[in-house]
């Protein structure tokens, strides 16, 4: 009997200093199972479809993100990501103003739309005060009128297979060797529809900076802010998002951010 | 429960008892990876944005800052680690900021050894600390549901007047290394554990849950009652230097107590209490 205790007790012994030593060399021991495409973290990565589906239950369809009144607007929006386009058609777009700006939208509608900004001021309009979380961690409340994104699916006509919206941006961006990659995004329709998702040409009370994505950007208020794609070019309503970019449905998520940005 | 495998040891008046259930063991051990992985893929989090502040939004046109690690250029031109906290400037060059050789300097609020991955990732950080995140809540719900029904929560846990009566010299007790291996936890023990559990274990899964925008649409009483997502942040972060310190003294109180008696009870179950004579309170 002695002698199990004695064995058990070397065996905890041993365990213990080793266990002890584990976060001295864990983080660099770790990096291999983190890497892109790591069984590790495919798996690890599955808890964001939890968190997509749990969300989503919690909230419902119409939960409204908070807003706040205009005395908690107390500086201007902080741009962030791309902030002045290099794409020559829209340097020619921006120079003339936006004059001859069209939002395409297509895919999976009955019928394709090309809608001028004009076009879209004249639409229903929406404008609220939400603060802009970002996937890094800081927060900027502003205020945001745009057409409810759900306006323009019912001018296009939504054919039942559509599943996601996807955004086309006229932004890229720079990934060292694989060159410029185009900005581009994807939501479901159950925030598409959403009340508050709007495709926003004015910012805190004037027309949408450049900095900030003009001429038109989504604000997707239950979502981070890469969700918000900016420099809108066209809309395409798809059914699934594996033949676009990488097939993760956005530019940052080919990058191996989460879809689903409610988090 | 206890008595049925008591093992009397007559010449050393040494009693082994069964201390910890199955329950108490595993999540103890649950808690210990997933809080591993939490603080070091927070910290790659932190890195992002590696600024603190009070209230709803991040003061980029006004000064709302509690603390910022920031890599700055100095008066020589070499760049320093520079951590405000409170408005007070401290030199953090080598640890907060700024470290690592001075060849490979790492721009990075806490360095690559803190962090998961050790280069900056931030989208595999959230992915690890969501996944974590999961564990960890999920483990805390079983636990808590499970020591309400098997009374763990209201006998072990929750202090007693007495215990609380007792706390002084409790304290004075640890203090002087006495450690009395009883059958039941003591009166600071009791409010340590009780703190962890029921204070910062809940404070941290809701401070979390506050700076997801979903969940602020969902529960939009959650930013209100800490006073904004910033502020959740802050005391997000607070709560976790409070869980490393608890961390540190109870590593130590084990290897104080006995390392080998205590991770037994803590692995087997198994714990080797003073015997009957000792429990008056001489030394063991």
């Amino acid at each position: 009997m002695s002698r199990i205790i004695i064995n058990r007790r070397r065996f905890l012994t041993v365990a213990g200093v080793a266990a002890s030593t584990l976060p001295l060399a864990g983080c660099d021991a770790l990096d291999g199972m983190l890497s892109s495409g790591a069984t590790a973290r495919d798996v690890m990565a599955k808890a964001n479809g939890l968190t997509y589906r749990v969300q989503r239950f919690l909230i419902g369809a119409d939960g409204l993100a908070k807003e706040f009144s205009e005395s908690e607007i107390r500086q201007g929006q902080r741009p962030n990501g791309s902030t002045d386009p290099t794409d020559a058609t829209y340097i020619a777009l921006r120079v003339a103003g936006f004059a001859g700006y069209r939002l395409d939208v297509g895919g999976l509608v009955d019928r394709r739309l090309r809608l001028s900004l004009d076009e879209l001021r004249n639409m229903p309009s929406r404008t609220h005060i939400t603060r802009h979380d970002c996937v890094e961690g800081w927060s900027c409340i502003a205020k945001w009128t745009g057409v409810p994104l759900s306006a323009v699916l019912d001018e296009a006509g939504v054919k039942s297979e559509a599943r996601y919206v996807l955004f086309r941006c006229f932004d890229t961006m720079n990934l060292g060797l694989s060159g410029e990659v185009a900005y581009y995004e994807s939501i479901d329709m159950l925030d598409a529809r959403h009340p508050q998702t709007i495709l926003a040409y004015g910012l805190n009370g004037e027309p949408l900076p450049v900095a900030n994505g003009a001429p038109l950007r989504l604000r997707v208020e239950r979502q981070l802010g890469y969700k918000m794609a900016k420099y809108i070019r066209s809309i395409e309503l798809v059914s699934d998002l594996a033949p676009y970019g990488q097939g993760k449905g956005g530019f940052w998520e080919d990058l191996g951010y989460d879809w689903y940005a409610g988090i | 429960m206890a008595t049925a495998i008591e093992k009397h040891d007559i010449h050393s008046q040494r009693t082994t008892i069964r201390r910890h259930g199955i329950v108490t063991r595993v999540t103890h051990w649950t808690w210990a990876v997933a809080l591993f992985f939490l603080l070091l893929s927070g910290l790659q989090i932190f890195n992002a944005h590696p600024s603190l502040y009070i209230g709803e939004q991040s003061g980029f046109a006004f000064d709302n800052s509690v603390l910022s690690i920031r890599a700055v250029r100095g008066a020589d031109g070499n760049a320093e680690g520079l951590t405000t906290l409170f408005g007070r400037r401290i030199d953090t060059t080598g640890l907060l900021g700024v470290s690592g050789p001075e060849d490979s300097r790492v721009y990075e609020a806490f360095p690559g050894w803190l962090t998961v991955p050790s280069y900056h990732d931030l989208a595999t950080g959230r992915v690890v600390h969501f996944f974590f995140a999961w564990l960890f809540a999920a483990t805390f719900i079983s636990w808590f549901a499970a020591s309400l029904i098997n009374g763990h929560l209201r006998r072990d846990i929750l202090p007693s007047f007495s215990d609380i009566r007792g706390l002084p010299g409790s304290f004075l007790e640890h203090l002087r290394f006495r450690f009395h291996h009883c059958r039941s936890y003591t009166g600071l023990q009791k409010i340590s554990y009780a703190i962890v559990l029921l204070v910062l274990f809940p404070l941290m899964i809701l401070t979390g849950l506050t700076m997801s925008p979903g969940m602020n649409a969902a529960m939009p009483w959650l930013t209100e009652i800490f006073g904004g997502r910033q502020a959740a942040r802050t005391i997000h972060f607070v709560v976790m230097l409070l869980l490393v310190g608890f961390f540190a003294i109870h590593i130590f109180m084990v290897f104080a107590a006995g390392p080998i008696n205590e991770m037994r009870s803590m692995v087997t179950g198994r714990y080797r209490i003073d015997g009957e004579a000792a429990e008056g309170g001489s030394e063991r």
